[in-house]
């Protein structure tokens, strides 16, 4: 790729060639400021790839402040000649000209034309900048420096490197320049043994894909126990990689999961401890995210300050909502209809369809936004994991509130009468309890449950009418799975079809996945019509 | 071993060593019972005694965790087999509540139990013909029903339904005949009614009754069975069992 | 009880629906083709269209009816062998377009040609054939359903666990269909027909022949279910449905019998849903979404279930509402309207119009004349 190549103009070429030669002979002036570098940057001018490349490597020593600028533009071609005056200017990234000699404003002229690169050259580009930020006073910067140098391993940033490390104070700066030093030793050919070993063993240390990858670019000139060394660096690597994969499929879904017992967790009490198969069960979750909606407009209109208030409010309201609608549901269709469940199944679709228009009515039928608060936004890292805290909380919130449940049903007297209700509603009903009252308030009890998984979904879910209809039916396989009428059973269960279901998706997709497990499920039932932890004895078969 | 072999043999339905148990109480605990060709057997005992469960146990419904049941000198090994097969060996239950269909007239009641091919297409191909009508009539005469032939089943009374039930295992024809407290509700009359039908059955059927009717038990006048806590307490005439002092002490008092 | 007040009057009813389904046959067809427009027995095409799309739906009710109404089994997946027998049907009707497809391609349908498939899939083969499509209409669903009843009856997985398995089948196949690999045009489904056995599918006269098929396809399904349960048959399946464990104890294989009505009634949904694809000119996965099988139970429960008659009168009852409420200005109504249906049924209709009819008309007959029940009671008794 030398200039021969270039017919047009051949002459002129080794003219500037000479000047070039010379100029790096002599020397420029490092680190001087505000330098005219119309020499080094005419050479843009030439249109040719080899012209460039030379270009690049001047005014990265030429230590020109505007040099990154002109650089960082070169890599993203912006970066014109203007043809009549053969001068140099480059753009930024919003578009403003800047002359290259100087890196001074300019009026755009009226005909440019971009200086043409190839890949080659987007690699110089990012050696270059990369050295010339190494001794930038940000560390962050530097970091960022190193990294770019790690990618390209450029031979010709070592010199650059090198001298960096020497004054370079921050620790985790330090490190980032040793790997990048090590990068570029494994990958060229002069590299000593004793360099070769010590760059694996730094970059064994990195133990991420990207190290990986640089140790699968071992030079070919290193000799085999070298290789080797290398090999199992790239293992442990790579065993590590697929550890944290494990490990973020388990977070997936175990957050899916967390979603799942949300939906359902209602459900483990109106059906799995009353028997009444309720449709409109997601409703009252829709309901519940509306509940949210609501209360966050509330705020928004009469105490903006207090908006990271709404979600705390909106669970006590969510929980009387829902609790209310669902007694009324019980009051005026469910009672009628105890020992029919399937007729129970057809009212409740019922009630489910009319709840649904009803808020489409009043909301209308497009998505409603809830904002998520704060603290519930962003994510933090944990070990190479991105853990977002809205999912967090969720997986807090939902083991919060199924604990809650377990100690409503064992250890509060409305637990006991519901229990003793379920299981021999005559004796119940002869020892005092006031059946009809226990009824309404468990049905109430589990709607509340619902509207307060309403809550916590409306964070991460569009709120719309349809909100309940896509978690019915997943919510109904949860309850069947873990065992009718066992709480610990839908724990595990909701769990457990979560991680199933994210360890199924990168193999099979999404919606494969998902009809993988609905058909796993409807096997299973099959098998185990009474579910993972299913009640024994002669009480169950009633 | 000679000695089980005959017994097996000679035994229609043969229980030994059975136990079960619903989550770890036993309802059944190491029982022995053996049924002859032709016999009549009351089997009396306390609530919870597993005289139920036995039954259930028996005809399918129930699955024992240990032992062997028998049937047709060791035939069929009715562990193995579901409700289904085990009636089409000819083992007839009358339950304690009487379950009959409701919706169903009292003739098609004994229609659905009579004998004969019991697949989807039989019935879907099989025409009502003569004989089975004549059948039909022969039972409901015999049941005391013949009145009451086109009323749903649902509309007769509890007395009544427990002869439907009865005229049921007649048309079913089964080997043996497990009837489950067939006079509770009953009056006296009716009793009296009822013993000397299960007696004339059980000239051609072995019967196994379980009832608490003492006055009952004695008008059947067969061998009686006392269980207690899921096993024999003890076996013999009715003067025996009611003479046995563990029987009077955990069962007929005093 | 259902069963007596019907059965005493049960052969007259399914006699005259049979004979009014011949003449709504045969009348509406020829209306359509030969009086004039002007005329006030006129039926116009559009009508036509409407009543065969309704026809369809009477046969999905009373098959959903031949097993929740007499076996007892609550299915709320019967929407997927409507839907099945509909895409099978819509298979044939797009390797009938040919090259007159926007693509033109000899083979693949516009939607592979689009998705740049090479060939066939496997399982298109054949579907260029009428009589294998024939066959696959009622095979397809009725081996879908005799698999699925193979494993849930053997298991004994009976109820709302019954109910909900069927509904989360349904659930699947829909996300299935919706998937462009699937094979089956994805979200579009298949549509844009052109000719249904060399005839032009928009043209009036295909439409009332397709008409005629439909309500002959309804008059055979109902003598064949009405055959089934007036055989001794349907008395077990009676029997089932009303104690289940007490027919077993008779010695009837109760799965078998559950098994059998169960792939029979699928077919039919399958035949009904192969019907409707030409009349409404498109098959797309949501006729697979839950809500449109529950649709199709309460038609039955509007009807009266364990009637047949009934069902058939609630599917056409329900579905005309609904054209009546969603294309005035009552459309945002109707969801309360159906939500309200599936309420007051169940709790103050559980036998249906037919029933509360049939309750009524005996309470008539009570007051005039006691000796007409008797005859009919005579009447059923053979």
């Amino acid at each position: 790729m030398w200039p021969f190549l270039n017919v047009q103009g051949k002459m002129r070429h080794f003219a500037f060639m000479l000047i070039t030669l010379v100029t790096i002979c002599i020397g420029l002036p490092v680190g001087a400021a505000a330098a005219d570098i119309s020499k080094q940057v005419s050479r843009f001018a030439e249109d040719s790839f080899s012209e460039t490349r030379l270009a690049i490597e001047e005014i990265t020593i030429s230590g020109a402040d505007h040099a990154a600028d002109i650089l960082d533009a070169l890599g993203s071609s912006r970066v014109f000649v203007d043809p009549a005056t053969k001068l140099v200017y480059y753009k930024s990234a919003d578009g403003k000209t800047f002359l290259a000699a100087t890196g001074t404003p300019a009026t755009t002229p009226d005909k440019l034309d971009s200086v043409r690169i190839n890949n080659r050259i987007r690699g110089d580009v990012l050696a270059a900048v990369g050295s010339l930020t190494l001794r930038a006073s940000d560390p962050i910067r530097r970091i960022s420096a190193a990294e770019s140098i790690f990618k390209t391993r450029d031979e010709g940033s070592l010199e650059a490197l090198e001298g960096a490390m020497k004054v370079e104070k921050d620790a985790k700066v330090a490190t980032k320049f040793a790997e990048a030093r090590a990068a570029i030793l494994l990958a060229r050919e002069s590299s000593s043994r004793q360099d070769r070993i010590a760059a694996i063993e730094t970059l064994a240390a990195r133990r991420d894909p990207a190290a990986a990858a640089v140790l699968r670019g071992v030079h070919a000139s290193a000799d085999s126990e070298i290789k080797m060394m290398a090999n199992t660096a790239i293992l442990r690597i790579e065993e590590r990689q697929q550890l944290i994969g494990y490990v973020q499929n388990v977070w997936y879904g175990l957050s899916l999961g967390s979603v799942l017992l949300l939906a359902a967790i209602g459900l483990a009490i109106t059906f799995g401890v009353m028997g009444v198969i309720n449709m409109a069960h997601g409703e009252m979750v829709m309901i519940g995210a509306y509940t949210t909606f609501v209360v966050q407009e509330v705020f928004r209109a009469y105490a903006p300050a207090y908006l990271g208030w709404s979600l705390p409010i909106a669970l006590p309201m969510a929980f009387i909502v829902t609790g209310l609608v669902g007694i009324a549901i019980e009051r005026g269709v469910i009672r009628f209809l105890y020992g029919r469940p399937l007729e129970t199944l057809l009212a409740t679709w019922g009630v489910s369809l009319i709840l649904q228009q009803a808020v489409r009515t009043i909301f209308g039928p497009t998505n409603r936004e809830v904002t998520a608060p704060g603290y519930m936004s962003g994510a933090f890292d944990l070990m190479g994991l991105s853990i977002t805290w809205g999912r967090m909380w969720i997986i807090f919130f939902t083991l919060a509130l199924f604990a809650t449940l377990l100690i409503a049903l064992k250890a509060t007297p409305l637990g006991l009468q519901m229990r003793a209700v379920t299981q021999n509603r005559r004796m119940a009903s002869s020892m005092g309890i006031r059946t009809p009252f226990v009824d309404a308030m468990t049905f109430g009890f589990g709607s509340g449950l619902a509207g307060l998984a309403g809550v916590a979904l409306s964070q991460i879910d569009n709120v719309s009418p349809n909100l309940g209809q896509t978690y019915i039916i997943d919510s109904f396989m949860v309850v069947v799975f873990g065992g009718v009428g066992n709480l610990w059973g839908t724990l595990v269960s909701a769990f457990a079809l979560g991680v199933a279901n994210k360890f199924l998706e990168p193999v099979a997709g999404a919606v494969l996945a998902k009809i993988f497990i609905l058909v796993l499920l409807i096997l299973f039932i099959q098998k185990r019509p009474r579910g993972l932890f299913a009640l024994k004895g002669r009480a169950v078969e009633a | 071993m000679t000695n089980k072999e005959s017994l097996v043999t000679q035994a229609l339905l043969y229980l030994d060593g059975v136990s079960v148990s619903f989550d770890g109480y036993r309802a059944i605990n190491n029982l022995s019972l053996y049924l002859a060709k032709g016999e009549m057997r009351a089997v009396i005992g306390p609530n919870g005694a597993g005289k139920t469960t036995m039954m259930d146990i028996v005809t399918g419904k129930t699955r024992p965790d240990t032992g062997d049941i028998l049937f047709d000198s060791g035939r069929h090994d009715l562990t193995q087999l579901d409700e289904t097969a085990i009636a089409e060996l000819g083992i007839g239950r009358k339950f304690q509540k009487p379950t009959v269909f409701e919706m169903h007239s009292v003739a098609d009641n004994i229609l659905l139990a009579l004998k004969g091919p019991r697949s989807p297409f039989a019935s879907l191909f099989g025409w009502r013909n003569n004989v089975e009508r004549e059948k039909i009539d022969a039972i409901l005469e015999t049941c005391g029903l013949a009145a009451l032939r086109e009323r749903p089943a649902g509309e007769i009374s509890h007395g009544q339904k427990q002869w439907l039930e009865i005229g049921m295992l007649l048309a079913q024809d089964p080997a043996i005949l497990l009837v489950d407290e067939p006079v509770a509700g009953m009056t006296d009359a009716e009793t009296v009614q009822t013993a000397d039908l299960l007696r004339e059955i059980n000239k051609t059927h072995s019967v196994v009754v379980v009832e608490h009717d003492m006055a009952f038990v004695k008008a059947l006048d067969c061998k009686v069975t006392c269980l207690h806590e899921g096993s024999v307490l003890a076996e013999g005439t009715l003067d025996q069992v009611a003479g046995d002092q563990r029987v009077i002490e955990v069962y007929l008092g005093r | 009880m259902i069963t007596k007040a019907f059965f005493s009057r049960f052969d007259r009813l399914a006699f005259w629906f049979v004979i009014v389904m011949i003449a709504i046959a045969i009348f509406v067809p020829l209306s359509n083709l030969l009086l004039p427009t002007t005329s006030v027995f006129h039926v116009p095409t559009y009508l036509v269209a409407l009543m065969g799309k309704y026809l369809c739906y009477a046969i999905l009710a009373i098959s959903l009816d031949l097993v929740w109404g007499y076996c007892g089994i609550l299915s709320l997946g019967h929407g997927a062998f409507f839907a099945l027998g509909g895409y099978a049907m819509g298979m044939y009707l797009m390797r009938q377009i040919g090259t007159r497809g926007v693509y033109s391609h000899p083979i693949l349908p516009d939607f592979m040609v689009f998705l740049n498939w090479k060939e066939l899939p496997w399982f298109w083969h054949g579907f260029d054939m009428f009589w294998f499509t024939a066959v696959m209409i009622l095979l397809v669903p009725g081996l879908l359903a005799f698999t699925f009843g193979w494993f849930a009856f053997r298991s004994r997985v009976t109820g709302v666990y019954l109910s909900i398995i069927t509904q989360a089948m349904t659930y699947a196949l829909l996300l299935a269909f919706f998937r462009n690999d699937m094979g089956f045009g994805g979200n579009n489904g298949l549509t844009d027909f052109k000719e249904i056995l060399g005839f032009n599918i928009q043209a009036q006269g295909t439409r009332a022949a397709l008409f005629f098929l439909t309500a002959l396809s309804l008059i055979i399904v109902f003598v064949i279910s009405r055959w089934m349960v007036s055989t001794a048959y349907g008395k077990v399946l009676i029997a089932v449905r009303d104690a289940e464990s007490r027919t077993r104890f008779l010695g009837y294989r109760v799965e078998h019998f559950k098994l059998l009505v169960f792939t029979v009634s699928a077919a039919m949904a399958g035949l009904a849903g192969a019907l409707y694809v030409p009349q409404v000119g498109i098959i797309n996965p949501s006729e697979f979404s839950p809500a449109n099988s529950i649709e199709a139970v309460i038609w039955v429960a509007v009807g009266g279930r364990g009637t047949l008659v009934g069902a058939a009168i609630g599917a056409v009852a329900v579905n005309f509402l609904k054209s009546v409420f969603t294309t005035g200005a009552l459309a945002p109504y109707w969801l309360f309207a159906l939500g309200g249906l599936f309420v007051v049924v169940t709790l103050l209709l559980p036998r249906g119009i037919l029933g509360a009819f049939n309750d009524l008309l005996a309470k008539i007959r009570n007051r005039k004349n006691e000796s007409s029940g008797v005859s009919g009671k005579l009447q059923a008794a053979e």
